[in-house]
């Protein structure tokens, strides 16, 4: 990643230009060839560093009342490869392996769960249950009461 | 919220083309007019449905830093808290959670000796413990959430 890719990362921070042709309209802005944008965005893309280019939706606006950030208690020998079938389950957002801060916190093994409803979302939580067999020594489950925050990714360079 | 929005937060989540006119592109495809899907898509941001429209960038391979940490806060202090914690401009996420840490934050910063110092200045500022639980290991990462 080079200082151009930098700038186009500081431009697009706030988003995308609502624009019928927002690579132009950043090209515009950064003082480059349109191609050169589209280029190093496909790029990026391509390397990782832009994950996709889309829309994150606000989960309550859209019914997702039941956010839970289910947290687990497994052996360290087994994480990664219990870590990559909880994975791999379509309903989960997000999975990782985290430190454990004994005692008040045991956990290591992080998915999140999105569910409608509470029933959909205990049914989302029995089939990691599932997943995780014998190897599940303790779990909790901690749901999103309220966003306190929450903006785009910005570094301070913007 | 009717069809077509849903159709567009449904459409939109997926990814997004890299062309001269990717709006057109999209709108084709979802049977609308590029002057709708824009007029659409700034009153989804405008109204809350959609918090974000754009690239969404890896922080770690831009050399960057991300961490999620946790918070104990007695009920009678969580207000005053939030409002510390959330005025740190590292703090990119902030829910409140139903457990004793009653707080989860994501920092994000440009480097780990950043998120270091950002953790103590939390810790000194609130007086609590700040638990720092940053991932050990990434296997799925892709929210997507049907409208």
């Amino acid at each position: 990643m080079d200082d151009t890719d930098r700038r186009i990362m500081h431009a697009t921070q706030a988003g995308l230009p609502l624009t019928p042709e927002p690579y132009q309209t950043l090209a515009e802005q950064l003082g480059l060839s349109k191609e050169e944008v589209m280029q190093r965005m496909a790029a990026m893309q391509t390397s990782g560093i832009i994950r996709r280019i889309g829309a994150v939706p606000n989960h309550y606006q859209l019914g997702y009342r039941f956010n839970g950030m289910t947290v687990w208690d497994v052996p360290d020998e087994q994480i990664d490869k219990l870590g990559q079938h909880v994975g791999q389950l379509p309903f989960v957002s997000h999975c990782y392996h985290r430190p454990r801060h004994k005692p008040d916190w045991p956990y290591n093994l992080f998915a999140m769960v999105h569910g409608k409803t509470q029933a959909e979302a205990d049914g989302q939580i029995m089939q990691i249950a599932e997943v995780l067999g014998e190897y599940c020594r303790g779990r909790d489950v901690l749901y999103s009461t309220k966003i306190l925050k929450k903006t785009g990714f910005r570094s301070s360079g913007a | 919220m009717d069809d077509i929005d849903r159709n567009i937060v449904n459409t939109l989540q997926v990814g997004f083309p890299i062309c001269d006119a990717p709006y057109r592109q999209v709108a084709e495809s979802l049977g609308i007019s590029e002057s709708e899907l824009l007029a659409r898509l700034q009153a989804l941001l405008a109204n809350g449905t959609l918090t974000r429209f754009g690239p969404l960038y890896n922080a770690e391979q831009m050399g960057g830093a991300l961490t999620l940490a946790a918070v104990k806060i007695p009920a009678e202090r969580f207000e005053e808290v939030t409002e510390i914690i959330n005025a740190f401009p590292e703090v990119a996420h902030n829910y409140a959670r139903s457990h004793e840490l009653n707080m989860w934050f994501v920092l994000a910063t440009e480097t780990p000796e950043q998120q270091q110092q950002t953790i103590d200045a939390i810790a000194r500022q609130t007086g609590l413990i700040v638990y720092n639980m940053p991932k050990l290991k990434e296997y799925f990462v892709n929210l997507r959430l049907e409208a």
